[in-house]
């Protein structure tokens, strides 16, 4: 058996295939338009991976977005219960059987054990019917699910090789574009059981099924598309009440449209600071240690659209509706107002409730029903908590990807570890991704904790340099003077610095 | 064998033969059931032979998955063997007759 390594490298061929649109959310991204049309793209996972689902999807996409007809051949499920399975996603099948847009085979190899065997035979006649399913309903998508009940069942390997490869065959001659799942054993491995991608090996693709830190994170990967191009790599998805969601990671245009109206911060000194307001469709980091006003900053923001006459969602990862409507009354804010009228959103939840890509896919459906001009985060090292490093920085980018494109504003914190000084992995990995930073810090000075607040980072504009000292009261957020005659506010270590050293400071300052 | 093999007198066999085209394995099939007929069903049996290349439709609604297929149809209830029915013996256990 001649066995391709896994990370071989085939020469690029410059050939040119159309490509068939699947309809499946962020499919046809990964794979620069869809799949190769009028040829058989090969599915492999493990067990539970959601083959099936990416199988019967396909079929539902053509038939509801493109009015493609399609074949579905079981070799595993029975119809009836594939049927019964996919009625939680909407996708109601017997419909479109009645009206002559789809036929399941049922080809459960099962009905043989009651028959008798003597003698040679063959499987021709499973082309044959597949043949006429196709010309019968004029199926432009044919997906057969899975090919391994028929090896694990009929059992002569050599005998259901050859029956894959004129099915390969036919389905290729017959113009039609061909799913075949098969299962695998392992996530990392041998591509499939049987050896079955030496006969359908042009296009593969692998779903995996990995437990990470006690979490499921399914993946999806385009191993080859030969003669054609796709994105690389395993890119995290999941199966929503809509079905397969696919986030690529760089979903990622960068031609988000950059905006140079401002919007306000809802702090006039802070506006200020960031020379007129942030910009409307900016995403905005607020990075600080616990109790410095992180939650005031983001409740100000949100207010400020509010009055502003702008929609707004506000996520709360971290505080009950309850407790964020009185912290904000302590400040003199009244929330409940803003949601009465319909301007305001507070989506509550603990991050831990639900996977990441279920958090990001929640924060997308809440954004388009409610299509707000901003949004508010509170706290994105909530979900730090709860994702690895890896499903963190993809969230964290596929969300300001998202944000960027729909044109929204929207503030992010995060909470520093340390009390003074120190950085997040939030900060190390959105900052390169936001517009501005704020940083909020604890300043020791003369036996005292006060507050410092400065922009670090304000694309597209000016921006104040200096540290600001800061206020919270009943009335909200003042902030006052820049810290005179001290340095390394920032690591938390304030020191004086005397009058002499600050002119010297000045004049290099000036001499540059 | 001395086991008595003939097909009960006043039974009907209605058997179908589904075959794809003129492939061995058919050629196989026909060639050998004609003959354990007329030795064992002589006069008693009516066979349609069918070929699913050109009647996929009645392939589809047997749920046939391998060829050749012998169906016995009457009497009840069915009886289905898969090959080209190369041993008689099999073939007579298959159909219930042995």
């Amino acid at each position: 058996m001649n066995k391709r390594t896994f990370g071989e490298r085939k020469n690029k061929v410059v050939e040119h295939v159309a490509k068939l649109r699947t309809g499946i959310e962020g499919l046809d991204f990964l794979g620069n338009g869809g799949f190769p049309k009028g040829r058989t793209t090969l599915c492999v996972g493990s067990s539970g991976s959601g083959k099936t689902v990416l199988g019967v999807e396909y079929i539902w996409r053509g038939m509801e977005g493109f009015d493609e007809a399609g074949v579905f051949v079981t070799f595993e499920e029975k119809p009836e219960r594939i049927i019964k399975n996919v009625k939680s996603f909407g996708w109601d099948l017997d419909k479109k059987i009645a009206e002559g847009k789809l036929t399941i085979l049922d080809m459960a190899p099962s009905i043989m054990s009651s028959d008798t065997l003597v003698g040679a035979y063959d499987f021709t006649v499973l082309i044959e019917r597949i043949k006429y399913a196709i010309k019968k309903v004029k199926a432009k998508r044919v997906v057969i699910d899975s090919i391994n009940a028929f090896f694990t069942q009929v059992g002569a390997t050599d005998k259901v090789r050859k029956v894959i490869f004129d099915f390969v065959d036919s389905l290729n001659s017959l113009g039609v574009t061909t799913l075949i799942t098969a299962e695998r054993t392992e996530e990392y491995g041998p591509i499939s059981k049987y050896g079955v991608e030496e006969f359908v090996s042009d296009n593969v693709v692998i779903v995996r099924l990995v437990l990470e830190e006690e979490r499921i994170r399914r993946t999806i990967q385009i191993l080859k598309f030969r003669g054609s191009t796709h994105k690389q790599g395993e890119y995290p998805f999941t199966i929503t009440n809509d079905g397969i969601i696919i986030l690529p990671l760089a979903g990622m245009k960068l031609s988000a449209p950059s905006s140079t109206v401002r919007i306000a911060s809802g702090t006039k000194e802070l506006d200020k600071m960031c020379g007129g307001g942030f910009f409307k469709d900016s995403v905005i980091l607020v990075s600080g240690p616990t109790g410095t006003g992180k939650t005031l900053i983001t409740t100000l923001f949100t207010e400020a659209a509010c009055k502003a006459g702008e929609k707004v969602i506000l996520f709360a990862y971290e505080e009950s509706r309850e407790q964020l409507m009185r912290n904000a009354a302590s400040w003199g804010v009244n929330l409940k107002k803003w949601q009465n009228k319909g301007l305001l959103r507070i989506f509550c939840e603990y991050p831990e409730v639900m996977g990441s890509e279920d958090h990001l896919i929640t924060i997308k459906k809440e954004i388009e029903a409610f299509k707000p001009r901003r949004i508010a985060i509170d706290s994105l090292s909530a979900m730090e908590r709860v994702l690895t490093l890896k499903s963190f920085r993809e969230f964290v980018l596929n969300l300001t990807s998202y944000i960027k494109q729909r044109e929204v504003a929207a503030l992010c914190t995060s909470t520093t570890k340390t009390l003074l000084g120190g950085e997040s992995v939030t900060e190390a990995h959105i900052s390169t991704l936001t517009d501005a930073i704020l940083i909020l810090r604890y300043v020791e000075m003369h036996g005292e904790m006060r507050r410092g607040l400065t922009v670090i980072k304000m694309r597209g504009s000016w921006h104040e340099k200096e540290i600001r000292e800061y206020i919270i009261d009943g009335k909200g957020l003042h902030i006052e003077e820049p810290f005179k005659g001290v340095e390394s506010i920032m690591t938390g270590a304030a020191r004086s610095v005397t009058q002499y050293e600050e002119e010297e400071l000045k004049k290099l300052t000036k001499l540059q | 064998m001395a086991k008595e093999r003939k097909a009960k007198p006043g039974r009907k066999y209605v058997l179908k033969l589904y075959v794809t085209g003129q492939t061995p394995n058919s050629v196989r099939a026909i060639t050998n059931l004609k003959k354990i007929l007329s030795e064992e069903f002589k006069g008693i049996y009516e066979l349609r032979v069918i070929d699913v290349i050109k009647n996929p439709q009645l392939a589809e609604e047997e749920k046939i998955l391998a060829t050749p297929m012998l169906s016995r149809v009457l009497p009840l209830p069915i009886k289905r063997i898969i090959g080209d029915l190369s041993e008689k013996d099999k073939v007579l256990l298959g159909l219930d007759i042995l």
